[in-house]
């Protein structure tokens, strides 16, 4: 017997999704017609970001086994893509030795994109087998060791990557509702993953391994599952930025750059979905105050100068302090309750009944 | 030059630029084995304790007065960093303290941005370490014989530290087992300050030797040396202090012989492969070579 | 005298301790029993400095404990012989004795020491430059408590000092205890093992889910049916 209320409640979330989605949707094509082209390289990129912190916390917040490497998916995915949508002329001029079945080869966005992540996700299976075996502190140098592989490679096979040097000339191909869509999959692949029977395994067995194994729970394919499909989406985002920034190199690919992501993951709260959107929202907003800030303002009063590296500076601060005084994040390992927001008087009615 | 002599020439390439990695590897090991901490920022120590000694030299110094400051640099901010943010996570999950090391090392490298500008700088090596001595056939420069030397006193410093005094002894304890130590009425937050204090020297140290050997600094210098530490670290079994050792002497020898051995189209490659074969290393061994054997399924 | 009011300790969430009332007359030999999981660990934790009580006090010898250091609660001369020997494998059984006296500065009085529990324990004084590790479980336990003797202390807090340990080896931990108590140290036993605890306390306390459910001389604790239950369940889980 469902309890009462049951068919207000489901069809209240139906409902709370749907004014999500408009809301969000509607903003989006606000920001298309209307917004400067700042805003909107700003809106880009905090989709790009949300999808990153996402699928990072995929794989770090729910299994608790913590990849420092992700960024080496993130930038599988943008050379692979890239180098599959360049046009072939550029191909000729800045990738002379490319080899012949690749030279010729210009593909839209969304196959290229969908390789991408598709390598990458082989490759994570593959990095993932060998570091299951691994716990705590081990892990994370393994990982590590995995993205210095990835830079290594990048920067020294020149015929595919052009090494250390700018690879320019990717196709814009990146818009405002890829950006979004890709984030819109990526939300829900991993809600749907977390609530699933597979999600709850994970959760298990981050909270207790031992336990877990006795139940009998596979903790190796959970968790591998979780690292493969957060690569594969990271891969994605590394594709859509590529897309957007046109031009790169590995360096964009390191320990540093990741450290902008964990910052909005641990803000947000690793194990909440609708936390790491939080934290990407709050610390996008703040990098772009700051890194206004560090051009120096001129406040009337109050002349600031412009300080180079500032904000990276504050953020770390932030950080610690975040981690400090509030080390769950803001939201723990809790979601957004809209239920809650929505339904106050109606469930005190119902409990005041039974009580 | 006979191949023994071309070994012996290698051999000691790979002890000098071992014994760098072994004295880095030592300070992470010391200070994980008490806090569970990877201390990221260990590698910008490094470049602390190179920045000051260049400061100092740019002064008027003389080199072994810079050294010192250098050295000197390196330990005030190693133990900074304890008081200011390792202290207060104290006891919190690993994964907050090596992401707040991250965080440390993010302040540490864009502060030196900040002051220093992000280009390079060159360091003034002495004459005294720049001789390039010859013992027949074979050449050796000035520097790693020193830093050889240098290595082998503090090693033995060191030890004896370890084993003869108090401090030492607690220190061991601790790493081992830090409640049993605290019930001991050991005194935690001054064995951990020790702890930093020395690993935190002993990073100076590489400071001014690394410095000298490549003849610059740069803000993010502290960087790939402090991950080679890790992986240092990581072979001879994370906390251990012999394995700390190990681990550097291996992963000196393993570069020079992957250079060696390497065709010229995949040396550059070379840190590629060390990493590859650190990870398949912890396949057979997940805790290191000196590192507990797995661990015991309950 | 070692005082407990109205206890309380969580391990997060968890209230493990539920406000323990209980007290330890200078000289009394004093026994905790109780189940797995009763509180009787977190209750030394307690007392030690590594858990602080959210509610009540702990004072001993007109100290207060509540929410002094692990280190200053040593200091006071109150000291535990942890649960499962926590001995440092690394360290020689030398250097794990002189941990147990890290506070202590007067050497000569230290090695003085060195040599009594090498006499109470005379294995331990065979193997003094072994590492801890390759000791039997038995001698790791002798290690242990020789290691919290050498901090010469006037509160000694024993927990489950004969878990896993073979009878002959039991009986010889306990004649030393016989002999503390006889020498006048105050001594917390926690065990599992009543029946031999019953035959050298003078007091008890019976512990369940955090809370004191039964307590008084040995004698009446003996007679109890509730306490005959755990004689007879001793060492196999209720």
């Amino acid at each position: 017997m469902q309890p009462p209320g049951y068919q207000s409640t489901a069809v209240r979330r139906v409902i709370t999704a749907l004014v999500l989605l408009l809301l969000v949707v509607g903003g989006l094509v606000v920001t298309d017609r209307v917004a400067s082209a700042y805003i909107q390289r700003v809106v880009i990129g905090l989709g790009i970001s949300i999808i990153l912190v996402v699928s990072l916390n995929l794989s770090n917040g729910f299994t608790g086994v913590f990849s420092l490497g992700h960024v080496g998916f993130m930038a599988i995915g943008a050379y692979t893509a890239a180098i599959l949508t360049l046009p072939v002329t550029l191909k000729r001029v800045n990738l002379p030795d490319l080899p012949t079945w690749l030279a010729g080869v210009q593909m839209p966005f969304l196959p290229a994109t969908l390789i991408g992540g598709v390598l990458a996700m082989l490759i994570a299976l593959v990095v993932g087998l060998s570091l299951m075996r691994l716990s705590g502190p081990y892990v994370a140098v393994a990982t590590m060791g995995f993205l210095v592989i990835v830079q290594v490679i990048l920067v020294n096979w020149d015929k595919m990557t052009r090494g250390a040097r700018t690879f320019a000339g990717v196709p814009s191909h990146t818009t405002l509702w890829w950006v979004w869509g890709w984030a819109a999959v990526t939300v829900y692949a991993v809600w749907r993953l977390v609530r699933s029977a597979y999600g709850r395994q994970m959760m298990a067995i981050r909270d207790n391994e031992i336990a877990a194994q006795s139940l009998g729970i596979s903790v190796m394919r959970s968790r591998l599952l979780a690292f493969c499909v957060s690569a594969f989406l990271t891969a994605v985002a590394g594709s859509l930025w590529a897309h957007f920034i046109t031009s790169f190199s590995p360096k964009a690919f390191y320990f540093t750059q990741a450290f902008g992501i964990i910052t909005m993951l641990v803000v947000g709260g690793m194990g909440s979905v609708s936390g790491s959107i939080v934290g990407a929202v709050l610390i996008t907003v703040l990098s772009e105050v700051l890194r206004n800030a560090e051009r120096g303002m001129d406040l009337g009063i109050v002349q600031i100068p412009a300080v180079y590296g500032a904000s990276q500076i504050l953020m770390a601060v932030i950080f610690v302090l975040v981690i400090i005084f509030r080390p769950k994040g803001l939201l723990g390992e809790r979601e957004i309750n809209f239920d809650r927001l929505f339904a106050g008087p109606r469930r005190r009615e119902t409990a005041d009944k039974k009580g | 030059m006979t191949p023994f002599q071309y070994l012996l020439q290698q051999a000691i390439n790979a002890v000098s630029i071992g014994s760098l990695y072994a004295l880095m590897a030592i300070g992470l090991a010391m200070v994980f084995g008490i806090l569970r901490l990877i201390n990221f920022a260990h590698g910008d120590l490094i470049m602390v304790g190179s920045y000051a000694a260049l400061l100092a030299l740019v002064l008027g110094a003389p080199f072994w007065a810079a050294a010192l400051a250098g050295i000197a640099a390196s330990t005030v901010t190693g133990l900074l960093m304890e008081r200011v943010a390792y202290r207060p996570i104290r006891g919190a999950p690993d994964v907050a303290m090596l992401l707040t090391s991250f965080a440390v090392t993010v302040f540490l490298e864009n502060l030196a941005i900040m002051l220093f500008r992000p280009t390079s700088r060159p360091f003034p090596t002495p004459p005294i370490l720049s001789m390039n001595l010859e013992f027949g056939p074979l050449h050796i420069s000035s520097l790693d014989l020193f830093a050889i030397a240098i290595t082998g006193v503090l090693l033995v410093l060191l030890t004896l530290f370890v084993t003869r005094t108090e401090m030492g002894i607690s220190m061991r304890a601790a790493s081992q087992d830090l409640l049993a130590a605290r019930l001991m009425g050991v005194n935690v937050n001054r064995v951990i300050a020790y702890a930093f204090a020395i690993g935190s020297m002993l990073a100076g140290v590489v400071g001014i030797l690394w410095s000298a050997r490549v003849g610059k600094v740069d803000p993010l210098m502290g960087f790939f040396p402090v991950l080679k530490a890790f992986v240092a670290s990581v072979i001879g079994g994370l906390g251990s202090l012999p394995g700390a050792v190990l681990g550097g002497y291996i992963l000196g020898t393993l570069e020079i012989l992957l250079q060696g051995l390497l065709p010229p189209a995949l040396t550059p490659f070379r840190d590629a492969f060390v990493f590859a074969a650190l990870i398949i290393l912890l396949l057979f061994r997940p805790n290191g070579i000196l590192g507990a054997r797995e661990r015991e399924k309950i | 005298m070692l005082k407990l009011e109205d206890v309380h300790v969580y391990y997060g969430q968890v209230h493990a301790l539920k406000g323990i009332t209980m007290e330890v007359q200078d000289g009394e030999l004093v026994t905790l029993l109780g189940a797995n999981g009763a509180g009787k660990s977190t209750t030394l934790m307690a007392l030690s400095g590594i858990l602080r009580p959210r509610v009540g006090r702990i004072t001993y010898d007109g100290h207060d404990l509540t929410k002094a250091s692990a280190n200053e609660i040593v200091h006071w001369g109150a000291i535990q012989c942890p649960e499962g020997r926590r001995i440092f494998g690394g360290l020689t059984v030398r250097e794990n004795l002189r941990m147990g006296a890290v506070q202590r500065p007067d050497r000569q009085a230290v090695q003085a020491d060195l040599d009594w529990v090498c006499a109470l324990f005379p294995v331990l004084g065979q193997r003094l430059h072994q590492s801890g590790a390759t000791l039997s479980g038995g001698e790791q336990q002798m290690l242990a408590v020789g290691r919290a003797l050498m901090a010469r202390p006037r509160l000694l807090m024993l927990d489950e000092p004969s878990l896993g340990l073979a009878p002959l080896i039991v009986q010889g931990i306990f004649d030393v205890i016989r002999q503390l108590h006889a020498r006048g140290v105050t001594i917390l036993l926690v065990e599992q093992n009543a029946r031999q605890a019953l035959q050298v306390a003078d007091r008890g306390y019976l512990l369940e889910t955090g809370r004191v459910v039964l307590s008084g001389p040995v004698a009446e604790l003996r007679a109890n049916p509730e306490v005959e239950r755990f004689y007879l369940g001793g060492s196999v889980a209720p």
